[in-house]
């Protein structure tokens, strides 16, 4: 029983870090249709900025508890920052063009990222363990939990509702719907899309630096963690349909509790445990659980 | 007086003409400075043309209208074929390995292009992604297979012969400059077929293809295994050119260096890959050793650069028709 619960409670950490580190990208797919390689980069960004920030707040003597506003506010710095220079610099000229060609404009900026990254940050590991210890731990039966999971968690259930609740109640939130649906209907209706792009491609930047920034507490920021998450986010996104968000919370939990159940029963195929749940899928349905229906074009 | 016009098709002879002797030429110039050229440019042609090769694979399936991610699937397939062959069973010819590398990537290949010829555009791209990085999560965790280490390889002889001490490295690297050449030549040729045409007619339409009688199917699914082929070939080059084979060559990265080789270089040509890959080669190796934490920074802004100015790739410089 207690393996279950361990496999469980596992699974929901994982899933609910792994639908904030997607859930930017699917959005930014769903209404920009730009697969976005450059996801991991913004989020090694996040977690970099976490670092820096966070670890100035602390050093400078500030009550270790502000650490975590500290933590939201690098994400929110890097989302506000890289957001519009990313999109107004490079992708407005680019729109037009196949995906394909997309992605690899993306990849490109994976890789300067990666190495602009490299220059302001150095190369040499950092860490902020604070946020992480300072909670302690709790138990459940006899085992033992960081607390900073429940933060993760909470927050990345709060993510999702928030984005449910802009998306399905907000004016602007109809609006994005609009343009994800028909951007040329959107902007014949008078909408202007490439605000919208522009606002929706800075949400999207926040959220994978939100997940960075999150996740800095727990690990050794080097680079390298780019290209790892990159996959992860795409496993995730593709499962659930790209574009769906709903998609994308279903991906997460897939995913999640897979990779948990592999790493407690069969750890050998941990790694491919995800990758193999993503070509399942695409075996199954070519384009994701929740994608919407295309009408072919001849 | 002469009223002809020339006709795109001449153009085309013309310019097919000079491949073929181009590659020839190469291939005698190459195998003639050999015994010549510095050991460390010897390793670096070594590199470039084995990469070369799996881009050439990757020219076709672009010319297709795929750009897959997952070249690095078989280009890792090929030199774990060589390596295991030497790690298991104490193999060291040449021959022997490369044939097992083309073997175990093309028999892969004919299984995984069942299932992957029904994909297009992001989700071939997303499928072949997958299966590479499946391929390394098995290698990471599979210790009899040296985990993220790898394992290392020699080479004695060469389809049989003894290759002594002098002539070991000119013998991998004659290896490497015919199967490179061959490749090219085959490809070409293969091209200018009537097969190899239909490449280019499934990218503009598929449906107009299906209704001229053509299999879409079965041509991607030929294209892909051809490419695979190649990759493997590639890999099994390159594993024993450095001599060490490891799980990176399954990693996502790998395929996109592949992917922005194929870029940089464009489809016009099959000249266009080799070239393309001798220039990033070279371009990586003395920017590592110049400034190793911006060399990615060039990368991107190159490709960013060839994506938004030089869609053909450098060789559209070369030619004035427009790329395939």
């Amino acid at each position: 029983m207690s393996h279950f619960l361990a496999i469980f409670i596992d699974g929901v950490i994982y899933s609910s870090w792994l639908f904030i580190i997607a859930v930017g990208l699917t959005l930014i797919y769903g209404v920009m249709k730009i697969l976005n390689v450059a996801h991991g980069s913004l989020y090694a960004l996040g977690a970099y900025a976490a670092t820096a920030l966070g670890g100035y707040w602390l050093a400078t003597g500030h009550a270790p508890m502000g650490s975590y506003a500290m933590l939201v506010l690098a994400a929110i710095v890097v989302g506000l920052i890289a957001g519009p220079v990313i999109e107004r610099g490079l992708l407005r000229f680019v729109y037009g063009k196949e995906e394909v060609v997309l992605v690899l404009v993306t990849y490109a900026v994976f890789l300067i990222l990666e190495d602009l990254t490299k220059l302001a940050f150095g190369v040499d590991p950092l860490s902020i363990p604070e946020p992480y210890a300072l909670l302690g731990s709790f138990e459940v039966g006899d085992l033992v939990y960081p607390t900073y999971s429940v933060v993760l968690v909470g927050l990345s259930l709060l993510v999702a509702l928030v984005l449910a609740l802009v998306l399905n109640k907000t004016r602007q939130g109809k609006i994005l719907q609009a343009v994800i649906h028909d951007r040329e209907m959107s902007a014949a209706m008078g909408i202007n899309v490439s605000r919208v792009y522009l606002v929706t491609f800075t949400v999207g930047v926040m959220l994978a630096a939100l997940g960075g920034a999150l996740t800095a507490p727990t690990i050794s920021v080097q680079p390298g963690i780019a290209a790892e998450v990159i996959v992860l986010a795409f496993a995730v996104v593709v499962i659930g349909g790209l574009g769906s968000l709903g998609g994308a919370a279903l991906g997460a939990v897939i995913v999640g509790m897979v990779r948990a159940w592999a790493v407690h029963k069969l750890p050998e195929v941990e790694l491919f445990s995800v990758y193999a749940v993503m070509a399942l899928v695409l075996i199954v349905r070519p384009k994701g659980l929740f994608a919407a229906p295309e009408a072919r074009k001849i | 007086m002469n009223n002809k016009l020339p006709s795109s098709g001449t153009l085309r002879e013309q310019l097919s003409d000079r491949t073929v002797p181009l590659l020839l030429a190469a291939l005698v110039i190459l195998l003639a400075a050999g015994p010549f050229i510095p050991r460390w440019a010897m390793f670096l042609l070594n590199v470039s043309l084995s990469w070369g090769t799996v881009v050439l694979g990757m020219m076709l399936l672009m010319r297709t209208g795929l750009v897959s991610f997952g070249q690095g699937l078989y280009y890792c397939l090929g030199a774990y074929a060589a390596g295991a062959l030497h790690h298991f069973y104490g193999v060291s010819d040449i021959a022997l390995m490369l044939l097992a590398s083309v073997l175990i990537a093309g028999a892969v290949a004919v299984v995984l292009g069942l299932l992957l010829a029904k994909y297009r555009d992001i989700f071939f791209a997303m499928l072949s992604l997958a299966f590479s990085m499946i391929l390394f999560g098995l290698l990471v965790k599979t210790s009899a297979l040296g985990s993220t280490d790898g394992f290392g390889l020699s080479v004695k002889t060469l389809a049989g012969v003894a290759l002594s001490e002098r002539w070991e490295r000119y013998a991998l690297f004659a290896t490497t400059v015919v199967i490179a050449a061959c490749a090219g030549l085959g490809m070409h040729k293969y091209l200018n077929s009537h097969l190899g045409r239909l490449a280019g007619a499934i990218r503009d339409n598929e449906l107009r293809v299906e209704y001229m009688g053509a299999s879409v199917r079965r041509v991607i699914h030929l294209n892909y295994v051809i490419s695979a082929a190649l990759a493997g070939i590639g890999g099994g080059l390159v594993g024993i050119t450095i001599g060490h084979v490891d799980p990176e060559m399954a990693f996502w990265t790998t395929s996109g260096e592949f992917v922005f080789i194929a870029i940089l270089s464009g489809t016009g040509n099959v000249l266009a890959p080799f070239l393309g890959a001798t220039i990033f080669e070279g371009v990586r190796s003395f920017a590592y050793e110049y400034s190793p934490n911006t060399w990615q920074l060039v990368l991107g802004v190159t490709m960013l650069l060839v994506i938004m100015f030089l869609p053909g790739g450098l060789w559209s410089v070369f030619s004035r028709k427009k790329a395939a």
